[in-house]
């Protein structure tokens, strides 16, 4: 059991992440990237979602038809982002002015699908859980690291507005990291966004080659075998 | 009706619910069923809708008092103290205006002293960003001299077009005392265009919607000054 969780652990966050491995829900990531803390706060609304998501699948699976499990799914999905938009639009007003725009968003997020088909609808709730956030939390991670190369990049600073987004106690986290930076205009546009990412993507396959040369006995990763439509 | 009729009632309802109940006996068998998979996905959306219903009556109150609490911040911002005695959320008026595409209306809320008109506010949208609409808000005085413009609403580049907003720039304060009268058609320009205002560096069209977006909304308040004002 725990070694399960040990591997969906592994899995989201770094073997089989969604954006580094598996390569979709690039929509919304190359849309809100421009800053960390724009990704950082899209991160935790998709993360929050798939948890939702993933553990609703599970618990209902035996429920669900093969054939129309799309159809439940997509209902389900946009039922649950609807939701988490109205919740936080109530009372956490503060928060969805900064995220609000990002909120619908998530509803084209194949990646939440993506899990939902491919493990929630087949496995236990425990698991399926631990999986969505995971996954989420992968998602998540690879947003921040990409805002964050963006940012430094195309405006000198690093987490910038942090504090709006939660709240004044993390005003330290904002730094000016290039005084009196001009900019650097392709950075902050998703064209930018494209470019970054694919300097990542092969950052990661060079950083994992080096791994597996270290290490000779590592078995082929979930994501070589399995490769799933953005 | 009588007892026995009720008791019978109970009875077959009773019957008919542990007929319910058993079809879930053997999951295996009922997903094979063509109607079971009509009924379960009426059953997600008549549960997404109800979840969604009742959301939407939980927080329509609250998302409706943030919302305003929002346009009050606004207004302070825009209408000085000194201007109004009165709150200014509950002193609307409602301007209806043959658009391109069907009417428009407008809220325009008036500052009062002593119940006489001192100025007004009114949100509206200036076309032409770079990417979509901005929504803005305007407060004048009863001559027609800008005494504040804020961004509502945008979505403009970051790090570039969203100088505009309030928080990231002192931009929007240059409309400050700009009215019709002392300021030509030829100057209501960005200084590129020969006007009077500042455009950003990488950044023209944003700027340009914006001070746009202002003369007309003075040109809107010229329209129905006797109106407002009465």
């Amino acid at each position: 059991m725990n070694e399960e969780f040990r591997k969906i652990t592994r899995d989201g966050l770094w073997d089989n992440n969604i954006v580094f491995s598996q390569s979709i829900g690039l929509c919304p990531l190359l849309a809100v990237t421009g800053t960390a803390v724009n990704g950082l706060g899209m991160g935790l609304a998709t993360t929050a979602v798939m948890v939702v998501c993933s553990a609703l699948v599970s618990r209902g699976r035996l429920l669900i038809p093969p054939e129309i499990r799309i159809p439940i799914f997509v209902v389900l999905i946009a039922m649950v982002v609807t939701l988490v938009d109205m919740l936080m639009n109530a009372w956490l007003h503060e928060m969805h002015k900064v995220l609000g725009l990002f909120i619908p968003l998530i509803v084209t997020n194949c990646a939440i699908l993506g899990r939902v088909e491919a493990y929630a609808s087949r496995r236990p709730v425990a698991e399926s859980t631990m999986d969505g956030l995971m996954m989420g939390l992968g998602f998540t991670l690879a947003l921040v690291v990409l805002g964050a190369t963006r940012e430094i990049l195309g405006a000198g600073t690093l987490f910038a507005n942090a504090s709006l987004l939660m709240g004044e106690s993390f005003a330290w986290m904002e730094t000016v990291l290039i005084d009196q930076y001009r900019g650097f205009l392709l950075m902050a546009l998703p064209p930018g966004g494209f470019l970054m990412l694919g300097f990542i993507l092969a950052g990661k396959k060079v950083l994992d080659r080096k791994l597996q040369a270290r290490s000779k006995a590592v078995p082929v990763s979930l994501a070589d075998t399995m490769q799933l439509e953005g | 009706m009588s007892n026995a009729t009720l008791d019978s009632l109970r009875g077959f309802a009773a019957n008919r619910w542990e007929l319910l109940v058993r079809q879930f006996d053997d999951l295996d068998a009922l997903r094979q069923r063509l109607d079971y998979q009509t009924y379960i996905l009426a059953a997600a959306g008549l549960v997404s809708s109800l979840l969604l219903g009742i959301a939407h009556f939980a927080t329509h109150d609250a998302i409706e008092a943030r919302r305003n609490e929002d346009i009050q911040v606004t207004l302070e911002q825009i209408l000085p103290d000194s201007l109004h005695d009165n709150r200014l959320v509950d002193d609307v008026k409602t301007i209806v205006e043959p658009g391109k595409t069907g009417t428009s209306e407008t809220s325009v809320y008036i500052a009062r002293r002593n119940g006489a008109a001192t100025g007004v506010a009114f949100k509206f949208i200036a076309p032409g960003g770079y990417s979509g609409p901005i929504v803005l808000m305007i407060g004048m005085d009863k001559d027609g001299t800008v005494l504040g413009v804020r961004v509502v609403a945008h979505a403009e580049t970051p790090g570039l077009g969203d100088k505009i907003e309030r928080g990231k720039s002192d931009w929007i304060l240059s409309f400050g005392g700009k009215s019709l009268d002392n300021t030509s058609p030829e100057h209501f320009r960005v200084k590129k265009d020969g006007g009077d205002f500042d455009q950003f560096a990488g950044a023209t069209i944003t700027p340009r919607a914006v001070v746009h977006g202002v003369e007309s909304g003075l040109k809107f308040f010229q329209r129905h000054r006797a109106e407002l004002l009465e």
